[in-house]
This record gives structure tokens, sequence and C-alpha cells, in this order.
């Protein structure tokens, strides 16, 4: 019965493969409309500059280009700024200053692709180079070149926000046995999904309606942010839409509003014409939001047992040139102070300064919950660093000190309430996947044979599905997630939702909730995203939070149809609807099985023959406000080898167990797990990006910017545990993301403990080959 | 990434493409494989006013050994890969090619271009060096054999006439007791060379290195040939401090910069870590071992 | 199929007539000299299958098979497949058959945004052609110019064994 329902649990194979696998997905670059225009971007060469004059008199002159779009052209639709996720603003176009490479100078609309970049190449700008800022220790440091003129405030400090009990954490230390302390630096890098940002933009005079087709993880509230920005161009509301078709991946990337949107969009309601821009890569990795960039000094106190008491953090996150991250509106530093992780430290205090400097704006996820990562790695790290200071086993440390499952709900103490875990039980199992022991006893016999190999784990807790409204909004709005369902006569059944797939495969695992609370086989769901003329209203799918928020959504939805579906059987079966009750997926008579309606029976009868005084048809809409975060959590062992030589590392083997809860589709949350491990692979050992002293880009193309291949990648084992979520409908925790989180400490820390007899506490990442050849060098120790 | 607007015409013979090149004021360029030369001109780092494309030209393509090794300019690396002849007797170019970008990549690009794009980062110049190939080139004046030691002036640089094409490289038979290898490191697959060594071995009967010949990727402007660290091995047995003194001599004729794949100083240390491994390699393919 | 080497595209011109077999369908289409195959099969004969992912020659999302061989579209001209024969995605379904390869993808789970899917399943195709039983490391080589950023490659590897070990089967089934 189960398996031909298709419903929770059951490892049912994708909808959406069947349009992929044939070339017929509909990515926003395979939108073409009758009459449209092409637009490119002349960008910036210099970090920091004024212009002084644009020439645009050539590429005016290349028969096919229609109009070139400059700041000053802006200026008098008062488009030339506009608002940031995060109170801050962005230049659409800069008027007199760039304020980093790559930032847009100007447009061009023309009437192809080609002719659209000539004219890109025809541009002549003049800039005045003026100082530059990259690092933001120093762009703190008073007399630092400032980088936002236009604020009042005259240095390039953004905002502080702290987090927990300053003075009793200073005291905890004070009075601490052992403390430990650790600088990280976690770089910059980008999520480079491999379907870069475009836009269609399309509008109607006549109508006065625009429709976009748009590569955007949020559809409404990029809706309404084009409300707000263009609102006194006559762009309402309601005749705005917003289609996020098919997306090549997003991992966070496709969240902000890039200028690039504005101009099309722009270049659109002037013209009267289609619009489309689509970047390239180098664009894409050069100007579209970064992650991370957080400089970290963390500390850890301990007793002398190795119980774990207090930690402290200061850090320093480097935002580029605007404020462009998309954390919720409290969070300036997003859910950062997560950083506890999965120990019950008794005093802790976070600080972080966000910065300006001459780079890219940004500040986004990169497959992760907001700064979630960042918080990880930083506690994974700094447990093993005190690991070696004590001389004790990572992993029996670790197990001295976790939450105890009977502790749950945990309330941390920097003000996160956790709502389920198990990390002993997690950790034990991937110790014993991976035969933890006989891995230290080898890698002591290598060491006495001079070779390197290293074990790390990471044993973190993620928090995800933002959020609870009573702290969650983006721009005012909160971040609730919602889910419209009908079911049709014929019992089929269209479910819309608020949230936007990337390639997670909504369109079956929605479906499989909506089939186990409906007993409705999973081939006759339709699910629907992305098109804000038709969806509910809601904040999008980021931050793993499609399953918590939306998925919670759904089964809510359902269960109100199920109450309605439940009068009808009734009704149908002519008894009360006390003694009707949901089995095997339909309604029976209790005790009497024989007497018993399926879902479709009553959804005809819905529409055929209601009970008199109930409103007819069978459809229910859901907003769903959670009421708490949910709490992934896993343990990931890592083995490393390296080459004396080179200083190349070698991942051997990878078991990673992970706990999101109820599992909707195995097979997609293990596919989950691969990608964002493999995204945790990519940080760890190559990605990076860089600016020289005069902010120019170090690594802007995928020649110098590294995706792993399949060569690079380790194939991941997995396993799991599940510890539902109790405040979820149906348990789930979301799991996205996790792996991102919890694999680059693992990576990390096997590389550190195979160096860690020479007395190597840490190593910033990517760690690189010359990193590691360098230690071996200073140690004697290389080839 | 689009690329400028230019002129192009399909060569129908060497002569033909000759002339091509040569009514084109200095604006046409020869089109290969395309695999360096087209995402030059997507950036517009490139701009020739006349694409010569080459690729239908007949006779360019083949794989023969008759006293020599002969491979046409036009051979493409998958097909290097793939030809007996070339598996079976000079591996040190089966470990070229296979390390050289990615399989797709391969398909397209020939080892013509490899050497006239004159890109100190491909792999295939230090391996001719190792090989003491030479090349063909034709042009409005005939043909001449150039030696690989003759054929790289500097980096996008050689010795070849904007008007001449390369045709086929030539490499000495390999030797009795003759072995070679070439390894690369790289910071990930499908990616340039952080450095690569190509070594070619000629042992004699008594175990001794009678002839060596050495190669570096990415260690100067153009590919370099490690003279001392030849020197160095000539006469001796393969002994672990003769390679090693070798190996550091290759190191100190090397002149990598630092850039994104690491410091210089890390460089040094990575050629001489290859040219150790890939002299081993090469003694025991030359007596017998794989 | 035969193809016809002699060029019919003019000389020294900045557009050219060409002649390209595309899925076993003949186009003649006046291009410019610039064109990149990827563009003109997505702008001019609007097969949207084939995807664009870089600049810079890496990431395989354009590949196709010209003549049957396994190219980074972005990377060749339109003029360069004068004459040749072109597969993409489009045409790897016959006759309402899903090939080995698709029906590989599908079952085990080898895509999830699917942007990278069809040079996946091209380099695939392509690949075992030549290689009908590869092993693991093998099938990764073969697809280290494709990138995913998606999947972390573990599924697109058993996609494309379950659709080695599905057209062995089909191949001894009719020996
Ligand atoms: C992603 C990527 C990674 C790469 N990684 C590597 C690598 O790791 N190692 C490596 O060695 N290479 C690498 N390459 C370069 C690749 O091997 C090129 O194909 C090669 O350098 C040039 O060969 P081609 O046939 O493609 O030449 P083209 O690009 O067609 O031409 C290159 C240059 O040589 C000239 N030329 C070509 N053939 C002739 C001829 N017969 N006579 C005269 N002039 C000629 C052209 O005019 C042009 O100036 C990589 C390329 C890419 C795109
Ligand atoms: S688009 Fe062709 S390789 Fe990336
Ligand atoms: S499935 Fe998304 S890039 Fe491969």
């Amino acid at each position: 019965m189960a398996v031909e329902i298709g419903g929770i649990g059951q490892s049912v194979k994708r909808k959406e493969d069947a349009r992929f696998i044939r070339g017929k997905g509909k990515y926003v670059d395979d939108v073409k409309l009758p009459g449209m225009l092409y637009m490119d971007i002349a960008r910036s060469p210099l970090a920091h500059a004024r212009i002084r004059k644009i020439d645009t008199s050539k590429a005016l002159a290349i028969p096919g280009v229609v109009a070139v779009i400059t700041g000053k052209d802006l200026v008098p639709l008062n488009l030339h700024w506009m608002p940031t996720l995060m109170s801050d603003k962005q230049m659409v176009l800069p008027t007199d200053t760039v304020l980093y490479q790559a930032q847009e100078v100007a447009a061009v609309v023309a009437t192809e692709r080609y002719i659209a970049a000539d004219g890109v190449d025809a541009i002549e700008v003049d800039y005045e180079p003026l100082p530059v800022v990259v690092d933001p220790i120093k762009a703190l440091q008073p007399g630092a070149t400032l980088v936002r003129e236009d604020r009042e405030q005259k240095d390039n400090h953004i905002w502080h926000w702290e987090v927990g009990d300053r003075a009793g954490t200073d005291r905890a230390f004070a009075d601490a046995d052992v403390v430990v302390k650790q600088d990280l630096y976690i770089p910059r890098i980008h999520v480079s999904s491999i379907e870069t940002c475009g836009i269609v933009a399309s509008f109607d005079k006549v109508e006065g309606k625009l429709t976009v087709w748009m590569t955007t993880q949020a559809p409404h509230a990029i809706r309404t942010v084009i409300a707000l920005v263009a609102g006194h161009l006559g762009l309402a509301e309601h005749k705005i839409r917003v289609i996020s078709p098919d997306i090549g991946g997003g991992f966070g990337g496709k969240v902000p509003v890039y200028p690039g949107y504005v101009l099309a969009i722009g270049a659109s309601v002037l013209t009267g014409v289609p619009v489309k821009w689509i970047e390239d890569r180098a664009e894409n990795i050069q100007a579209d939001s970064f992650a991370r960039d957080y400089h970290i000094s963390a500390e850890l106190a301990s007793k002398k047992d190795g119980t774990m008491q207090a930690l402290r953090v200061k850090t320093i996150a480097d935002h580029g040139a605007f404020d462009a991250a998309a954390n919720p509106s409290k969070y300036p530093a997003g859910l950062f102070h997560i950083i506890t992780g999965s120990y019950p430290f008794e005093k802790s205090f976070v600080e972080v300064d966000g910065a300006y400097t001459n780079k890219p704006p940004g500040g986004i996820a990169y497959r992760c919950s907001f700064r979630v990562t960042e918080a990880a790695f930083t506690i994974e790290r700094l447990v093993d660093v005190l690991a070696l200071k004590l001389g004790r086993d990572p992993a029996e440390l670790r197990m001295q000190n976790f939450i105890p499952p009977t502790a749950f709900p945990y309330t941390s103490s920097l003000g996160w309430e956790y709502d389920s875990g198990d990390y002993g039980r997690a950790l034990r199992l991937a110790m014993d996947t991976i035969g933890y022991a006989d891995l230290r006893k080898e890698q002591a016999e290598k060491r006495k044979r001079g070779e390197l190999m290293g074990i790390g784990i990471s044993s973190f807790t993620e928090i995800v599905g933002a959020g609870p409204s009573k702290n969650f909004d983006i721009l005012g709005i909160k971040m609730f997630d919602s889910a419209e369902i009908r079911v049709h006569p014929t019992g089929k059944v269209m479910v819309r939702l608020g949230v936007k797939s990337q390639g997670q495969g909504h369109e079956t695992t929605f479906g499989q909730i909506v089939a186990e609370e409906l007993g409705i086989p999973v081939a006759d769901i339709a699910v629907e995203e992305g098109d804000t003329d038709t969806a509910p209203y809601g904040l999008g799918t980021y931050a793993s939070r499609s399953t918590p928020v939306a998925g919670g959504a759904t089964a809510i939805a359902a269960r109100k149809i199920r109450e309605k579906a439940k009068l009808i059987a009734a009704h149908l079966l002519e008894a009360n609807p006390d003694d009707i009750e949901w089995k095997d997926y339909k309604f029976q008579v209790k005790g009497v099985p024989s007497k018993s309606k399926t879902m479709q029976e009553v959804a005809f009868a819905a529409y055929t023959n209601h009970p008199q005084g109930m409103e007819a048809g069978l459809e229910a809409v859901d907003y769903y406000d959670p009421p708490n975060l949910t709490y992934p959590f896993g343990s990931y062992i890592c083995v490393v080898d390296l080459d004396r030589g080179t200083g190349e590392v070698k991942i051997r083997r990878f078991v990673a167990v992970d706990d999101c809860g109820t599992i909707i589709n195995p097979m997609i949350v293990e596919g989950q797990i691969h990608g964002g491990l493999t995204m945790g692979l990519a940080p760890a050992l190559y990605e990076q990006i860089n600016y020289d002293e005069q902010g120019n880009i170090q690594g802007g193309t995928f020649m110098d910017y590294l995706l792993p291949t399949a060569m690079e990648t380790p194939n991941w084992e997995t396993a799991k545990t599940t510890t539902p979520s109790p405040h979820h409908p149906i348990g789930a925790k979301g799991v996205g993301e996790s792996a991102t989180v919890g694999a680059p400490a693992a990576i990390a820390n096997a590389v550190v403990d195979a160096l860690a007899h020479l007395g190597v506490r840490h190593i910033d990442i990517p760690i690189t080959p010359w990193k590691v050849q360098k230690i071996l060098k200073e140690n004697g120790v290389a080839e | 990434m689009i690329p400028a607007s230019f002129e192009y015409a399909v060569a129908r013979d060497v002569a033909d493409a000759i002339q091509l090149l040569g009514s084109s004021g200095g604006e046409g360029k020869v089109l290969a494989g395309g695999q360096s030369l087209i995402p030059l001109m997507k950036f517009r780092l490139a701009q020739p006013g006349l694409l010569v494309d080459i690729n239908r030209v007949k006779g360019l393509s083949d794989i023969r050994e008759n006293g020599e090794l002969r491979i046409g300019a036009l051979v493409r690396e998958a097909d290097l890969d793939m030809n007996a002849i070339v598996r079976e007797r000079y591996p040190i170019l089966v470990d070229t090619t296979r390390v050289i970008a990615d399989p797709l990549v391969r398909n397209m690009a020939t080892i013509g271009g490899n050497l006239a794009h004159a890109d100190p980062a491909n792999d295939h110049p230090a391996t001719m060096l190792a090989l003491r190939a030479s090349v063909v080139a034709r042009g409005p004046k005939g043909e001449r054999v150039i030696p690989i030691d003759e054929f790289f002036v500097d980096t996008f640089t050689t010795v070849l006439a904007p008007d001449e094409i390369l045709t086929e490289i030539r490499i000495p038979k390999r030797p009795a007791g003759g072995g070679g290898a070439y390894l690369k490191l790289e910071r990930k697959v499908g990616d340039f060379a952080i450095a690569g060594v190509a070594a070619m071995v000629v042992m004699d009967e008594k175990g001794r290195i009678a002839a060596a010949s050495i190669g570096v990727t990415n260690a100067g402007p153009t590919a370099i040939r490690a003279r001392k660290a030849e020197d160095i091995l000539r006469g001796q047995s393969p002994d672990d401090k003769t390679i090693a003194a070798a190996a550091a001599a290759a190191a100190g004729e090397s002149k990598p910069w630092s850039d994104l794949r690491g410091p210089a100083e890390y460089k040094l240390d990575v050629i001489r870590v290859l040219t150790q491994r890939a002299i081993r390699k090469a003694v025991a393919r030359a007596t017998g071992g794989k | 199929m035969a193809v016809a080497t002699a060029p019919t595209t003019s000389r020294g011109q900045r557009t050219h007539k060409i002649h390209v077999t595309v899925n076993g369908v003949p186009h003649d289409v006046e291009v410019e000299a610039r064109t990149l195959l990827v563009h003109f099969l997505r702008e001019n004969l609007n097969m949207t299958g084939t995807h664009i992912g870089c600049d810079t020659t890496n990431c395989g999302a354009c590949t196709v098979l010209l003549n049957g061989r396994a190219v980074k579209s972005c990377t060749v001209f339109a003029v360069q497949a004068d004459q040749a024969t072109v597969a993409t995605v489009e045409g790897l379904e016959k006759d309402g058959k899903l090939h080995p390869i698709q029906e590989g993808f599908h079952q085990e789970h080898g895509l999830q945004c699917g942007f990278c899917t069809a040079g996946m399943m091209m380099t695939a195709v392509a690949f075992l052609a030549t290689n009908p039983k590869p092993t693991e490391l093998q099938i990764r080589e073969a697809i280290s110019g494709n990138l995913c950023r998606c999947t972390g490659y573990v599924n697109i590897v058993k996609s494309i064994d379950h659709a080695a070990r599905v057209m062995r089967e089909t191949a001894e089934g009719k020996a």
C-alpha cells in the first residue's frame, strides 16, 4: 500500500527528472520572447575610482545597439540606488564613484547578445584611481580610506553586534584551568551554481504589467522588493508577476537582488520590449554576492578534565562595499551564535563587527543557513585545539562534553532552544562505520614509518528553518511559508508553494507529504512553485527552510483538508464523524473496515454530493509560522593521507552520519548530503577568492576558482540516525546544507591531525598543498 | 563572453593556409583545436582579423613510425592517447596527453597547437624537450625542420613566422634501454600544471644512465631543459644520491614565479620532487618495469 | 553517417552558410563566423537543452557530440561544424524510448537542478561507446571535464554505470 502511495519515507523517483533528462527544462536563458532585446553590462576594471567621463558614442554607433544606460540616466528615475536586504543601500549604477572591481558601470541594450557584447567593448570610461582598502582590519583603523562617502558616518564600520554574557564569560575565562585560543580566517568564497544569474523582463505598456522570469530563490520577496523600489514608476504589486522557472542551483547566490536585474527591468519598462540579461561566469564570480570572509578569534575555557565551560568569540565580517547579505533583519551576523555547537557551554559571548572594503558586496550563505558554517567550523576546530592541548582523543573529548539526549529541549547560553538531539549516538555510529579504533592504530604505525595520515571529526549542530515570526523577518516580512492544496473532483491534486526548488526535488518531496496525509498516490499530485501570480506568498528556499517551514505548511494544509474530508466521509458513510477514523489511507467506520471511503471518493463527493450547509470543494491554505527553528546535527569522520613531497591532501575515506529528523525521501536526502559534502570539501581544500592590494580579484573564473571535479571528490559514505523534531508537524528538520556546514571542519581536523605530532594546531582553509608542504619543510619531514 | 567579429576561411591544404595567412596582412591566425585560441578570443584577449581553419587539411593527422616517430600537427590529444604505437613505445607521451586539460578538451586540442601556442604552462613542450623532438614548419619559402631547443622564443612566441604552419612533430625512435615519464602536479584535474617534469633516460648494459634529458613545465617564460641535471645523471647509476642531486639541480635551473598555483619557493620544491619521481619512473620503464 | 569534408563555406567572410545535421535533421543556416556552436544550437535552432555554465571551457554544461566526439560547444565555432553531425540531449530519446543513460540518471538520482545533466549525459554516451565496461575510476576520469555543483558526483557515477550495464545487456541480447 505505502509503496503505491509514495508517502513519507519512500525513495520515490523524482518527477522533475522527466523534463531535465530530455533537455526540456526551462531555465531563464531558455525564455525567448518576440522582439526581445539583450542587455550586457560594462564593469569597472578598478576597485576604487572616480568616473571622470563615460563615452557611449562609439557603442551607440554600432548597428543594433538600442540604448546605453549609465548612472546619470537613472537619477531622474531615482533608480541609481536600491535598498539591500540588510537596511543598507547599494548602487545600481554609479554616478561618480566605483567602489569595487567588476562593479556595474553601464548597460548596453541591443538587438542581439553578440551586439550587446560589442557595445560593452566600445564603451570608454575615464577613471581617476582612488586609494583602495581591501583588508577589513585595516579598513576599521582610524584614517583608513573611506569606502562609503555617501554615508553620514565617516568610517568603514557598518555595525557592531553582540550576544551573550560578556562579564560572566570573562569571569569564567579568568577562573578556568585551561584556555585555548585560535585565530581563524574563513575566506571569501562563491556559490557558483552552474547556472549563472539572469532575467527576462517583459513590460506590457498597455496593461501596465511587468512579467519577469528570474533566477531567484525567493520570487515573492522579489515581487515585493520590485514594488518597493520601483513603485514610484507605477509598478504596483498586483501588476508584477515574478516567475522563477527551473533554477540551475541556488545555494544562496540567487537570494539577493543584483543591479543587472534592476537594469533589465528598467530597460524593459522604458522600451516596452522584453529585455534579457544573462550574466557570464566571470561576472557571476566577480560581482555577485560572496559568502564567508570572516576573521575570527575564538577562545575556549575548560576544566583540567576537559569539561568545556566558556566560549568567547570576536569576529570581523568583511561585507565589501555594501552590506548586501540576506540575513533575517534582526541578525546582521546571521545565526552565527549557534557557535556553541553540540556542547553545553555555561557562559559564552560573541561579538561581530561589520566592515566596508573595496570589494564586491555580499555576505550571503553558501549552501548553509545564515553564517552557520562559520560557526560550526570554528567550534569544531576549537574542540580539536583543546584536545591537542589536553592530549586527549578528539572523539572521546566530544563524547564527554556533548549536550546529553535527556537535556532536550536545551537552551544554549546564547539563547537558542535546541529541539532534539542525540549527538553521542551519531558520533558512535560514525566511529563504528569507519572503524575508528583501527584507524588510530594504523596512524600510529604509519607515524613510526614517517608516513602522514590523519583522522578528523566534526560533530556539528545546525540551525535551520527560519523562522518563527517573533524573531525572523526579511525587510519586515515575517519568515513564514505557505502551501495551498486543491483536491480536484477526480481525486487529483494541485499543490502550490511559496518556496522554490533549485534542484532539491520539491515536486517530488512535497507531493510525498501530501500523499502521506491524504492517501492519494504521489503520481496524482502536481506541485507548482515559483509563479507569484498563482502561488501563495512565501519567503522562498534558502537556509534549508523549505522542509521545516513550507513542509510544515504543506502537512497542515493537507490536514485541514482531511478534517473536512472526514465530515464528507461521515456523510457518505451515514455515520457520525466521531465514529470515522483515518486508517490505511482511508476513512472507515471504526471497527468496520468494510465500511470505508477513499480520499478520491470523498473528493468527488465534495463537488457532487457534499453535506447540506457545508461549502463545496476540497481545498486549504496554510501559512505556517514555525514555533521554533530545527536543529539537524551529525558526525563526520574524514581520513586523509598526505604526500610528503608535494603536500597534497588525499581524502581516503569520509563517513557522514546525518540526523535530519524524519526523512521524507531517503534517496533525495542522500543526494542532498552528497552535494553538501562536496560543497564542504570545496572550501576546505580548493576554493577561495582573494584580492591583491589594488583590489584586483584573484580567481575570478573557473580557471582559478576551483570547483572540485569527480576526481577530487571522494566516494562519500553516508549513514543516518533519526531524531525527529518534536515541534514540526512531520518531525522533519531539513538537510540541504548540513553537510556543507559539517564537512570543512572534519577535513581540516584530519589534516591538522596528520601533522599534530609536529606541533601543528591549525591551518587556515583552503588547505592548499603549499601550506602543507611549508609545514613539512619547516619540520624537516618533507621529501 | 563573446568573441569580437572576424573573417573565417577554411584552408584546403597547407599551401592554401600559408597563402591565406600571407594575404591577411598579419591579421591572420591558424585555428587548430581552438582550445587555447577560442577562450582567448572570448575574453577578447585575442582579436584576429582572419581565422584560417586548418582542421580540414588532409595529411596532418597521422601518427607514423619509420626511423622516427612522426606525429601530424593536427593529431588530437585523445587520438594520441589511443594510438597503439604511442601506447606501446612512448608511454611518456601517454603520461603527458592524459594530464592535459580534461577528456572533452582533449577531443579537440591538437598537439601542434599545444606547441605552437608556446604557453610555458602547456605540458607537451617539456616532454618534447625531453624527447629531443623537432618540429616541421612550412611557409612560403618551403619547409624547415626546427630542433625543439630552438623552437620556443618566449611566452606565447615561437620561431614560427606568422605565415608558417607547423605540420609535424618528429621524435627520435626510442632507443634500446630508453625510457621516459612525465609527471605533473595540478591543483585539480583539468588544471594547468603547478609544475611538470618530463624525464627521458637511456640506460647502458651496466645499469648506468648513458643519456638523460629533462624538461620542466611552468619553470620560466618557456618550458625549460634542465641541462645541469642531465649532466649530473649522465654516466651515473641511478642511485638515490645521484637522483637527488639531479633533482636539486633541476630546481636550481628553474625560475618559477609566485601565483595562484603557489609560491615560487614551493614550486621549486615540487620541481625537485617531481624530477626525482620522474627519473625513477623513467629508469624503471627503461629497465623493463612499469 | 558519412560526412563530406569538403567545405561549402565561402572564404574570408564574416558570415557563412553552413550545413549541419543535428540529431539527424539537416539544417542550412547562415551564421556569423564568430557564432559559437552552443549559441547556434540555442539561439538559431532553439534547442535549449544544451547549457552554458562558464566562459573558460571548464564546466562542460555545453557538451555535445561533434561527429560522435564529446566536445565543449562553447569552444567550437558553428562554422567548424559545417558538413558535420551534431548530437545533443534532445536527440537521446528515440521513438518515445529513453536512452539508457537517461534511464540511468533517473533511476540513480544522478541529477538535482538538472543544469549540468545534458552535458554529463552526452559525455557519458560518447565515453561508453569507447569503453562499455568502465571502472568507477574510469567513469570519474571521463566526467572530469564536467562540473556539477549539486550532486557530489557519486550518483552520477552510479547513473553512468547503470547505463553501461543496461547497454551491455542489450548488446548481449542482440548478439
Ligand atoms: C580548460 C582548459 C584546460 C587546459 N589545460 C591544459 C593543460 O593542462 N595542459 C596543456 O598543455 N594544455 C591545456 N590546455 C590547452 C589545450 O591543450 C590547447 O588545446 C592547446 O594549448 C592548443 O591546442 P589547440 O589545437 O587547441 O590550438 P588552438 O587553440 O587552435 O591554437 C593555439 C595557438 O597555436 C596556433 N596554432 C595552432 N596550430 C598551429 C599550427 N599547426 N601551426 C601554426 N600555428 C598553430 C594558433 O594560431 C594559436 O595561436 C587547456 C585548455 C583548456 C580550455
Ligand atoms: S559552457 Fe562550455 S565548458 Fe562551460
Ligand atoms: S545537478 Fe545541478 S549542477 Fe549538476
